[in-house]
């Protein structure tokens, strides 16, 4: 490997899980332009290699890797990171599905499906990937969740429950590894202006753009932290909502 | 239902705003919906980007796909902001070859308005450094277009504002630059003539525009600052920074102002002003910022709720140089005597360009900013009849209330870009409220 690859010697590796979302394109994109490798995961190939060609276009000299991976088909995991050039030094997950609420009522496959994409599969691979890097000594996991984990609400409780569980897993795997050198981080971003919030009426003030989250999980190689609110307003918000007893909560509709 | 009022919010308008996240679903939607037109930032002042059943959010396009530093030919989805493209390639000496007076358009929407620059009438329009583009039509096919494939429609969709298909992506030149500073030097002209003189000169600069001040009178009617601009060289420039970052627009006006603040009183005040503090500066070089020169007004969030509720107009001529005096008098004459005041009243020299419903022409071009008014549109209507019979036309970008028929008497490549229009299948498919209301 080092031989076939020298280039890469020196300049650190991020992975990307998720690589084709609006996040996952800024936060790669972010890492380019201070000289990491980048590897993007995307169940979509082709346009994990446009996003690809954007970054190199935009960046000079850029460095960024396509591959296969369906956060659903666990099975193929082990493959996947046995696939990759290097064992990296940060990963990010984003991947994630807000689906209709409503159809997941109704539909337990696809009820199914949200719960795995933001949960089940985020989860397994990390775990994985907090292995490898507890094998190696160090290494930085960024789970992007939500705060639609912090309350369940009737709107989005499918999705929030997926994210819950990522929040509760991501937090084990902190308290775990704390001792080591791997870290492992919690990103609530709060409303994003992407493609998964497209035609929703977002309040302006709490909204971020995919870039303002990409600079602050950047930040994060040079600042400790273990669980962020991208917006800081969001957080004496959440600790509302966290605080209002179930009795009340049960009967508002937010 | 959303908001789709243009950047002069008049007319108000609204509809249905479907996305597209990449190429492809772009190419499906625009076989899909029908009476649609594409929109990228909506700074079209009219009704240009607005479909006549459905539009089309082209702003997810936003991928740079491929660059050549060799030749400077940029590859972009259709998408992707001016601001973009300066950011990114600025600081590595690049800069575009044709820039409006904005950096938050798109590709698409350059490409389809065929953009005109303060350099115009030496390097063109932005469509004459268009290498080739990919058009998604409404009968599913994708066409690459260019002078050399399907020219007849790389020449329509230049300037076609939208209506013959949904641009996905172009390739285009950057040129070289060896600083992100400009060379400013500003001229007085006391009146009009000598306005139109100095725009006129053999030897002018790479960059020039004139700023008039619409409100002054008789002897000194068309009394102008004339800002002339050239690429800094390193060796110009004092700063240490050779290629500057924007200022990012801190101030922004937050909602709309009432209409009573902008009277002909506050116009003449800022005007003065204006002339004044610029006329001190005559004939002085001065090193300014890119983005300050390029674009003045983006330092600015949402200026125009400046015009208050009911928006303004944006009118642009263009008129033939052996009338272009005389008209560009009597058009200052009957606004000055309206008192309808305009903060923004810009003159430009233009020459040819290559689409079929391009704008510039051979002549001087004069664009004025006035708030909306039930009396404008009668002054407005004077005007337009006294431009077409001129031999010029209206800018279709900033157009909001022009007839049919002075529209026809301005565009002689009409009727050929009816008929590829026709021929292709897509009269009535591609459709915006600009060309319903114009008859196209
Ligand atoms: C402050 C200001 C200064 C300006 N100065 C100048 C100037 O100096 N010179 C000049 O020439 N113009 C100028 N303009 C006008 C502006 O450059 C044009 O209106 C431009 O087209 C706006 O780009 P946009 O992306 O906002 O397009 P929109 O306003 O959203 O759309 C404009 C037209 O382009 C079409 N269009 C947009 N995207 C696509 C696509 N992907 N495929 C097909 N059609 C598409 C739309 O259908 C519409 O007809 C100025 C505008 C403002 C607000
Ligand atoms: N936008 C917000 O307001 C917001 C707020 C809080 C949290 N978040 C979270 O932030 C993350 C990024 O979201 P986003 O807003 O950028 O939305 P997005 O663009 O929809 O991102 C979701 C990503 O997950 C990928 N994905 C979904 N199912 C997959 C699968 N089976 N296998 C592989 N990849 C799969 C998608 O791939 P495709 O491109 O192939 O679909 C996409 O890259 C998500 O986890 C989201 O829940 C978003």
């Amino acid at each position: 490997m080092t031989e076939t690859t020298p280039r890469t010697n020196n300049a650190r590796s991020l992975l990307v899980i998720g690589g084709t979302s609006d996040m996952g394109r800024a936060v790669a994109a972010a890492y380019a332009e201070m000289g990491w490798t980048i590897a993007l995961a995307a169940r979509d190939i082709e346009a994990a290699g446009r996003d690809a060609a954007d970054i190199r276009t935009r960046v000079e000299a850029a460095r960024v890797a396509v591959h296969h991976l369906d956060i659903l088909e666990t099975d193929t995991f082990g493959a996947f990171l046995d696939g990759l050039d290097t064992l990296p030094d940060t990963v990010v997950c984003v991947v994630g599905m807000l689906g209709d609420q409503e159809r997941a009522q109704d539909d337990p496959h696809y009820a199914a499906r949200v719960m795995r994409t933001n949960f089940e599969g985020p989860a397994l691979l990390l775990e994985m990937l907090a292995r490898r890097f507890a094998d190696r000594g160090r290494g930085l996991i960024v789970g992007v969740s939500s705060v639609a984990g912090d309350r369940g609400r009737a709107s989005n409780y499918v999705y929030g429950s997926g994210k819950a569980g990522l929040t509760a897993y991501l937090s084990g795997l902190r308290n775990r590894l704390s001792a080591t050198d791997v870290r492992v981080v919690t990103v609530k971003p709060g409303f994003v202006r992407t493609k998964m919030t497209a035609g929703m009426d977002l309040v302006g003030p709490l909204t971020a753009t995919p870039q303002a989250v990409a600079a602050r999980i950047a930040a994060l190689q040079s600042r400790r932290a273990d669980v962020i609110y991208v917006l800081r307003a969001w957080w004496p918000i959440m600790s509302i909502i966290r605080a209002i007893p179930e009795t009340v909560f049960k009967k508002l509709k937010l | 239902m959303k908001d789709l009022s243009g950047w002069g919010r008049y007319p108000r308008l609204s509809g249905p705003l479907g996305a597209a996240f990449d190429t492809d679903a772009a190419a499906e939607a625009t076989a899909r919906l029908p009476g649609l037109v594409a929109r990228g930032f909506g700074r079209a002042y009219g009704d240009a980007a607005v479909g006549r059943d459905n539009t089309l959010d082209a702003t997810a396009l936003d991928r740079m796909l491929a660059f050549d530093p060799e030749t400077g030919i940029l590859t972009a989805e259709a998408g992707v902001s001016l601001a973009d493209i300066i950011s990114v390639f600025l600081p590595r000496g690049f800069f575009p070859r044709a820039v409006p007076g904005t950096r938050f358009v798109s590709v698409g929407g350059m490409i389809a308005s065929d953009v005109h620059g303060k350099n115009q009438h030496v390097d063109g329009t932005f469509g004459d450094h268009v290498e080739w583009l990919m058009l998604a039509l409404p009968d599913e096919r994708v066409v690459r277009c260019s002078r050399d494939e399907n020219a007849d429609l790389f020449a329509a969709t230049i300037g076609g504002m939208g209506l013959t298909g949904t641009i996905l992506s172009a390739a285009f030149r950057l040129k070289r630059v060896e600083t992100g500073w400009i060379r400013q030097t500003t001229r007085v002209a006391g009146n009009l003539s000598e306005a139109v003189r100095l725009l006129n000169r053999t030897d002018t600069a790479s960059y020039t525009v004139a700023w008039i001040d619409v409100l002054a009178r008789g002897p000194s009617l068309g009394r102008s600052l004339i800002l002339e601009g050239e690429h800094a060289t390193p060796e110009q420039v004092e700063s240490d920074a050779l290629f500057p970052t924007p200022r990012t627009g801190r101030i922004g006006v937050p909602t709309d102002m009432p209409g009573w603040m902008l009277n002909a009183w506050s116009v003449r005040a800022f005007n003065e002003v204006y002339y004044r503090t610029g006329a001190r500066k005559a004939d002085c070089v001065t090193i300014v910022p890119w983005d300050s020169f390029f674009f003045p007004l983006d330092g600015v969030a949402h200026w125009n709720r400046i015009y208050g509720r009911r928006g303004f107009v944006q009118h642009q001529c263009v008129i033939p140089p052996a009338k272009a005096e005389a008209v560009l008098a009597e058009v200052l004459d009957r606004i000055s005597e309206k008192g309808v005041g305009s903060f923004l009243a810009v003159l430009k020299r233009l020459a040819p360009a290559s689409g079929l419903m391009s704008f510039p022409m051979e002549g001087l071009t004069l664009a004025l900013d006035m708030p909306f008014s039930e009396k404008l549109l009668p002054l407005l209507s004077e005007i337009d009849a006294l431009v077409v019979e001129a031999g010029g036309r209206m800018y279709l970008a900033k157009d909001a209330t022009q007839s049919a028929e002075t529209f026809a008497a301005g565009y002689p490549h009409l009727d050929r870009f009816r008929r590829l229009r026709g021929d292709l299948g897509v009269t009535g498919r591609m459709a915006s409220k600009l060309s319903e209301r114009l008859g196209l």
